[in-house]
């Protein structure tokens, strides 16, 4: 068990219980994040789950995959620690990752 | 989930039914907003309104007993068992309770009063609103030949329909797919992995033929049949065949007899709009809605599947229905903006995907209409794009196993402009490059 420290658009931050091997999106749909919409339902084929993750945190993640940078190509507000939360497996060692929901296209 | 989360949803389960049974009685309760039809557009209306900050009441009644569920992996991961049901929730049960969301759920709304501003339920509960949203969707369009109410018929559009398919599969070997649409695809990929044999029924020419251009279908009859799916097109079904009410074989009007114990029905949907006909509209295909979602009964919005709408992508100028996920969630947006004094027209580009095997297909854009097309890329290396024009300009595009032309060609498509056919042809050529360079 775990916690993810989510910072919603209007800047208030949520602490939310992570567990399992689920992804970061549905962690956080699950924990009421309301305004995660993750459209595709995680099959990385929208861009409706970006988040900006802490850059502390980066190197704890897996690469992502080719698709998944073409896909935040889209989005107006990505940066350089932009990731799709869908694509993110939950696991131990991500406990207390910060990550931000980037702003609404 | 945990042992105690999976409680407290049944027992908030419970609660709402209870609501609706104590409630039923004689007295007409009000609320601000009604909202019938609890699938993406219902219940993303409904979330949109909150964050909205909308204070009034809010009442979703769904036909099914589920709290609001993604539909499309019903096809696809549910189908082949690669993520149990709980996993498609759209929110948690207790969000909707935390937001003040009352879902009504197991309820159908037979009759609407516009003049009266009331909605009446099948079991008799009447629900007066100050806004209607009419967001239900539509039942999948049953076959009229004999034999479809055989058990073992089967379509794909809510869970209680692929849990009937799931209960079956170990007694199945064969399956005809009736209908080369995406849901048919889908479900033939799935059923194919899972060591069935699969034939799918094309009336017409080619699969997808109602929205995709040739190339595209060409490109997933040979994959279904490199898989082993039996795809055969320009065939009619004459009737099922079956055994004690159990279904046993497709003949075709041709007499052939394929043997079957599972056919999955896929051949669109029908909107569910009668009791907003018997209010007084005169609509025939859905509801015809403004570009506020309005129909033309007050107060009374449309969204989702079941609207038809005129959408600047179209090259036709009367109104469309789409049935998809963008569709929901973006009228949903329009009309949730509406309500709280935001009056922005739906304008958004229209999106769809499909997941077959391990290709993944991204369009973007509505490619009726088109009167040219262009195949970047050589379908034989399973990654390539289809762009669909009309008078030089890109109306759509769909992009197999190509992320990238999708995330470029939707701006492409934005920007409206006559790209260089040769350069557009060209799959060394990165889309983007095709923009137009912003004037120094």
């Amino acid at each position: 068990m775990g916690t993810l420290i989510v910072k919603n658009r209007a800047g208030d931050q949520l602490s939310i219980k992570a567990e399992g091997s689920r992804s970061l999106m549905e962690i956080m749909r699950e924990g009421g994040v309301e305004e995660i919409l993750a459209l595709c339902g995680g099959t990385c084929s929208c861009a409706t789950c970006h988040v900006i993750v802490d850059p502390e945190f980066m190197d704890r993640l897996e690469p992502m995959s080719a698709n998944e940078d073409e896909m935040l190509d889209s989005c107006e507000h990505r940066t350089p620690t932009s990731r799709l939360s869908c694509q993110i497996p939950y696991r131990d060692e991500l406990d207390g990752l910060g990550l931000a929901i980037a702003q609404d296209e | 989930m945990t042992d105690w989360a999976w409680r407290s949803r049944k027992t908030n389960e419970q609660s709402w039914f209870c609501l609706i049974e104590t409630d039923g009685g004689d007295q007409m309760q009000h609320r601000d907003v009604v909202i019938v039809g609890a699938g993406h557009a219902g219940a993303q209306v409904a979330a949109l309104l909150r964050q909205n900050k909308f204070q009034g009441s809010i009442a979703v009644i769904g036909e099914e007993t589920e709290l609001p569920y993604e539909r499309p992996p019903l096809s696809k991961e549910y189908l082949s068992g690669a993520k149990e049901f709980d996993r498609l929730l759209l929110r948690s049960a207790g969000f909707w309770a935390e937001h003040n969301i009352e879902m009504l759920l197991g309820q159908r709304v037979v009759a609407v009063d516009a003049g009266a501003h009331r909605v009446t339920t099948a079991t008799g509960a009447e629900f007066g609103y100050g806004s209607l949203i009419w967001a239900t969707g539509g039942p999948p369009r049953k076959l009229t030949c004999a034999g479809s109410e055989l058990v073992g018929v089967h379509s794909v559009r809510n869970r209680a329909d692929v849990d009937r398919m799931i209960t079956e599969l170990d007694q199945t070997r064969n399956v005809v797919v009736i209908g080369g649409g995406y849901i048919g695809l889908e479900a033939a990929a799935v059923l194919t992995k899972l060591g069935k044999s699969v034939t799918v029924l094309e009336v017409q020419d080619r699969v997808l033929a109602r929205v995709a251009g040739e190339a595209l279908s060409r490109f997933f009859e040979t994959e279904h049949r490199a898989h082993g799916v039996d795809v055969r097109l320009g065939v009619a079904v004459d009737h099922l065949a079956g055994r004690d009410g159990k279904v046993t074989g497709v003949r075709l009007a041709d007499g052939t007899v394929l043997p079957a114990e599972m056919v999955i029905v896929g051949i669109g949907i029908i909107p569910a709009v009668g009791p907003l006909l018997d209010a007084g509209l005169k609509d025939v295909n859905g509801v015809n809605v403004d570009e506020f979602c309005r129909t033309k009964l007050p107060d009374v919005f449309a969204i989702g599947d079941c609207a038809a709408h005129i959408n600047k992508y179209a090259t036709t100028s009367g109104p469309i229905r789409l049935e998809s996920v963008q569709n929901a969630n973006d009228q949903a947006r329009v009309v949730a903006k509406y309500i709280v004094g935001q009056h922005e027209p739906y304008d958004a580009i229209p999106w769809f995907w499909s997941d077959q095997y391990d290709l993944k297909l991204q369009t973007v854009g509505l490619s009726g209409g088109y009167d040219d097309v262009v195949v970047r890329g050589d379908p034989a290396a399973r990654s390539f794009s289809v762009v669909y024009l009309k008078e030089g300009r890109i109306l759509a595009l769909d992009c197999l196993n190509l992320v990238r032309d999708y995330v470029q060609g939707k701006a492409l498509i934005k920007a409206n402009l006559k790209p260089d056919r040769a350069a557009l042809a060209d799959a060394a050529t990165p889309l983007k490059s095709l923009m137009p360079v912003a004037a120094a």
